[in-house]
């Protein structure tokens, strides 16, 4: 179809057999019967659930080791966030990396999983998880601080294997 | 004068400059990291290096002084490839601590990385380590890692702070920056050092790690330590004064600022002592109420007084526009001729360098518009006594914690009413009968006048309940421009204060006089129009350096 002055034009008929319309009722019928034997892709959710591969963004999270958060609170992550979902604040520590972060939030309502955070951190401190099941009833439930994040090295050896094999 | 041509442009500039001096006269930007214009030529960073016809080395342009015919590149191929060479020497033993660096964003080291170095390393050995975290006196902290060794920090002590503690000691790579043993960098100007240093060796120990610069906003304002009135930036994040550093003002402060001036006149500003909403005692309670059931409670208290039962404490703390509108509330609105203020002076404290001994920020313009006795009325000693004797009965005051006074407090017990305007709780609201918040110097509009006579602007920089940061037009960060309410930044601390001469221009109207001011602006275009010394001055006049008034009493000295 075309416009030409504002006045609809047909630019192709219909074939003869698709005037007929049942013919074609029948080829899209035996499409989906073909599907029928096809393997299945669906998940029977939550009984059954997909396990991302370690290239999956989720939700970022800190990499604790030590029992420390990696992270210096140079709030580069905080910067380069496209849609400004983290909020770092910095104090002193006695360690020797002489800075951390006493407050940690992300604001998963804002969070795009973009991963942006994860390159930008010069201490592979941050990075994407393979969770990605967020409910929150409310939008300050939204707000994980330091204690939803935090999570020990052990946990995501996957990923952090893939980020330094990707690099 | 003397003519050079300068990367092919001819240039009349002064035959006693060196290059540098007069490239920069001139625009041109020529890279250093020792040379600053306020102190002694060092020649030690090799950054400036320029070629210079006729002479078969580079030279440096901080230590060359021009010649009539001289022949300067300032981007040839050879000028930077040196420049190249030293920044690659530079970053060899320079740590990767940009990310703990509270420098990075306003870092020479890192921005000269950008545009004069070759973007990689070719280092590969270990870096040479040295002590990092190393106290250098009560306000500055030292890195010795990331010191270039340039020496600004110890020409700046030695040659305009008077405190010759700094040195280096070793040598080549290993030259450690240390204070002589047994003393300490803690004379009044310290914290100067930490914009002198081009790199991150020497940070605020008050600021260390509090924020990333680029999370805050900027507002160009006025110091309010002392007379002086050093130019400077007040820095905020979140609503919230982090820090303030000194802004160039040749006529006033130079570059610099007193280590009192940055620490101790914003901390008030957070504080959580600060007043909230106005309140009225009521059975020896202060309890809140609201403006207007205040402002009026406040005008029927002021119509049971005498007029010679009045008197008015005006304030050297206060704006221009706050003590004109109050010494025309006293006068005109109260009828009262008793108005004085109360000076505030350290003799001890003064030095040739910047701090005065009056210690609030406008003093002459308090009395300039006009905050005296009128004839026939009492001075702030005779207010005193006739609170004392019980013919004074009710004071109104302007912003200055009088009670803090032994001789004042133990007078004001006696008064019927006391009225106070004031940004925290002080031994004068202890006191009050009615409390009115009135936003600090960092919250409002306004003028003041330091020693000098010369008028400087402040702006907010911080909003209150009744102002809002973008619609009011105050300086926002990126944080500031994009919070919204359900982010925790979006939501920050507001106190609910305005500025005196609005308070006292609705507790006029109460009590039946109209005052034409909408803005502290208005009160400014007033303020030119009757007092002689400040004719023709408006805001855009004042700008952001200031305009030196008539009144002018001491001759201008930096
Ligand atoms: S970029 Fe990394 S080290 Fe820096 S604040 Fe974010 S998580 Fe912490
Ligand atoms: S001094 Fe500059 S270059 Fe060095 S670590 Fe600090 S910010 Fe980075
Ligand atoms: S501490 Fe800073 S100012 Fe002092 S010599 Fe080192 S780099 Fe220069
Ligand atoms: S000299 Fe006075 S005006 Fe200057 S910074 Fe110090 S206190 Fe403030």
């Amino acid at each position: 179809m075309g416009r030409d002055n504002g006045k609809m034009i047909r630019t192709k008929d219909l074939t003869f057999w698709q005037k007929l319309y049942l013919p074609e009722v029948f080829k899209g019928l035996s499409l989906t019967l073909s599907q029928m034997f096809k393997p299945k892709f669906t998940y029977m959710y939550p009984e059954e659930r997909f396990q991302p591969p370690s290239s999956f963004r989720g939700r970022p999270i800190l990499v604790e080791e030590n029992g420390v958060e990696r992270c210096v609170a140079c709030g580069l992550c905080s910067r380069v966030c496209p849609a400004l979902a983290i909020e770092v604040q910095a104090s002193e520590t006695e360690l020797e990396k002489e800075r951390y972060p006493v407050r940690f939030e992300i604001n998963m309502v804002r969070c795009i999983f973009c991963g942006f955070c994860e390159e930008v951190c010069p201490e592979e401190a941050i990075i994407m998880s393979k969770e990605y099941e967020l409910v929150f009833s409310s939008q300050e439930e939204a707000i994980f601080g330091k204690e939803r994040l935090l999570t020990p090295a052990e946990q995501v050896r996957e990923r952090l294997e893939f980020l330094r094999n990707s690099r | 004068m003397a003519t050079i041509t300068i990367n092919g442009t001819e240039f009349q500039v002064d035959a006693k400059s060196t290059i540098i001096e007069a490239a920069r006269a001139n625009g041109i930007h020529i890279p250093h990291f020792c040379w600053h214009p306020k102190l002694s030529v060092s020649g030690n960073c090799r950054m400036c290096l320029v070629e210079v016809e006729q002479m078969p080395k580079l030279l440096i342009a901080c230590a060359t002084q021009v010649a009539d015919g001289m022949v300067v590149k300032t981007k040839s191929e050879r000028v930077i490839q040196a420049q190249k060479a030293v920044m690659e020497f530079l970053l060899i033993n320079h740590p990767l601590d940009c990310p703990i660096c509270d420098e990075a964003g306003e870092c020479k080291l890192q921005e000269y990385a950008y545009q004069y170095s070759v973007g990689y390393s070719r280092f590969e050995e270990d870096k040479v380590h040295k002590p990092k975290r190393v106290p250098l006196g009560p306000n500055v902290m030292l890195d010795v890692e990331r010191c270039i060794m340039c020496s600004r920090c110890i020409r700046f002590s030695e040659e305009i702070a008077k405190q010759p503690v700094l040195t280096f000691t070793q040598r080549g790579t290993h030259v450690v920056l240390t204070t002589f043993p047994g003393s300490e960098l803690d004379n009044p100007y310290s914290m100067n050092v930490i914009e002198l240093c081009p790199v991150g060796a020497l940070t605020s120990r008050d600021f260390r790690f509090k924020a990333r610069v680029w999370e805050m906003a900027a507002t160009e304002s006025v110091c309010n330590g002392c007379a002086r009135g050093c130019n400077m930036n007040i820095w905020t994040r979140n609503n919230e004064i982090l820090r303030l550093t000194p802004r160039q003002n040749e006529e006033v402060n130079s570059s610099w600022m007193c280590d009192y001036g940055r620490l101790e006149t914003f901390k008030h500003v957070n504080a959580s002592e600060r007043l909230s909403g106005p309140s009225v005692r009521v059975d020896r309670e202060l309890r809140s109420i609201g403006w207007e059931e205040t402002v009026s409670e406040l005008a029927s208290e002021l119509r049971g007084f005498r007029k010679n039962e009045i008197a008015g404490i005006g304030s050297a703390y206060a704006t221009n526009e706050d003590n004109f509108v109050f010494q025309r509330f006293i006068k005109e609105v109260l009828g009262s001729k008793h108005l004085d203020l109360l000076p505030h002076v350290i003799e001890q404290v003064e030095d040739d360098l910047l701090i005065k001994a009056d210690r609030t920020p406008n003093s002459l313009g308090a009395r300039n518009v006009g905050i005296e006795p009128s004839s026939g009325g009492l001075s702030a000693s005779g207010i005193r006594n006739a609170i004392n004797d019980g013919s004074i009965r009710a004071l109104y005051v302007l912003e200055d914690d009088i009670a803090a006074d032994p001789e004042w407090h133990s007078v004001l017990q006696k008064l019927r009413l006391l009225v106070v305007h004031s940004a925290v709780q002080n031994a004068t609201t202890a006191l009050a009968h009615v409390v009115l918040p009135a936003s600090t110097y960092a919250e409002k509009h306004g003028t003041i006048t330091n020693f000098q006579g010369r008028v400087q602007r402040l702006q907010p920089a911080v909003a209150t309940s009744e102002t809002d940061r973008r619609m009011d037009g105050l300086a926002a960060s990126r944080w500031d421009k994009f919070s919204s309410k359900n982010d925790r930044w979006g939501r920050p601390v507001k106190f609910d204060a305005r500025p005196s001469w609005r308070i006292l221009v609705s507790v006029a109207a109460a009590l039946g006089t109209r005052m034409k001011y909408n803005t502290a602006e208005d009160v400014f275009g007033e303020i030119a129009n009757v007092v002689p010394v400040y004719r023709g001055m408006s805001f855009a006049r004042i700008g952001s350096k200031g305009v030196l008034s008539k009144s002018s009493p001491v001759p201008v000295k930096t």
